[in-house]
């Protein structure tokens, strides 16, 4: 929950994004430092698990928006619509709906999957024409054939195994 | 806005009356099952085939197919 990932502070970041944005032949040498959000102050986190933040959206109030505060304060029958919708605004950044919008996150998270396993497969790939040694002999079907008679012969697991399933008369499997 | 007390204690004793009996009965089922499809046929396979089981014979035909290091195959 401490990540700050660069596309969930959209709203956060939003007034100062705007500083942090401008071209940088507009801003001083000095002051091409990232602005870092401090996280020892209560923060504003648009979350749909967590409905009242610790802070409001906006807590620096222009003079508008405080005698807005003031009518708030009397009895709300008062208050147009727009004024009821600017008040949530100012303590919200988004609402639930635009929270829950469908971002197209999941493109990038299925080609990241893809990529990677073709990464995996080329790796490899690699490895079995670089690193494998020589394969055993063991491997042959002429040697499993004879593995196979062999064992056959010494009659391992001739109750419900292999034994058990060939038959010795005619020389073939059952 | 007046609705009922909710349900405070006994949760765990509830759920536990629901569900002890058909876990144990799903075991016992389970157990029993095994027995008569598993372990059943395989204690008949071996009674079959120790009933018409020769030793000696068993022992000439693995020594002509030349498996041993003790005796060899008749013939050498």
């Amino acid at each position: 929950m401490l990540r700050l990932t660069t596309g969930r502070v959209g709203c956060l970041l939003a007034r100062r994004a705007t500083a942090a944005l401008t071209t940088s032949s507009t801003r001083m040498a000095s002051k091409e430092v990232s602005e870092s959000v401090d996280m020892s102050q209560p923060m504003y986190w648009d979350r749909v698990d967590i409905p009242l933040p610790d802070k409001p959206y906006k807590d620096v109030l222009t003079d508008a928006d405080k005698s807005l505060k003031q009518k708030e304060k009397g009895p709300w029958g008062q208050l147009t619509k727009e004024e009821k919708i600017a008040l949530y605004r100012l303590t919200f950044c988004k609402t639930y709906p635009e929270m829950k919008q469908q971002t197209a996150e999941w493109k990038t998270v299925i080609g990241g999957i893809f990529f990677f396993l073709g990464f995996t497969g080329i790796v490899i790939w690699w490895q079995s024409v670089y690193v494998y040694p020589p394969r055993p002999r063991t491997f042959d079907d002429e040697w499993k054939s004879q593995q196979l008679k062999r064992m056959l012969d010494m009659k391992i697991n001739p109750i419900q195994g292999i034994s058990a399933k060939w038959d010795y008369e005619k020389g073939q499997w059952k | 806005m007046s609705l009922p007390k909710p349900m405070m204690r006994g949760l765990l004793a509830k759920r536990l009356r629901f569900h002890l009996p058909i876990a144990f009965t799903l075991a016992l089922t389970a157990a029993i099952a095994f027995k008569y499809t598993v372990t059943e046929p395989k204690k008949q396979a071996y009674a079959d085939f120790y009933k018409q089981y020769d030793a000696i014979k068993d022992f000439n035909a693995m020594r002509e197919a030349g498996v041993f290091e003790s005796v060899q195959p008749t013939g050498k």
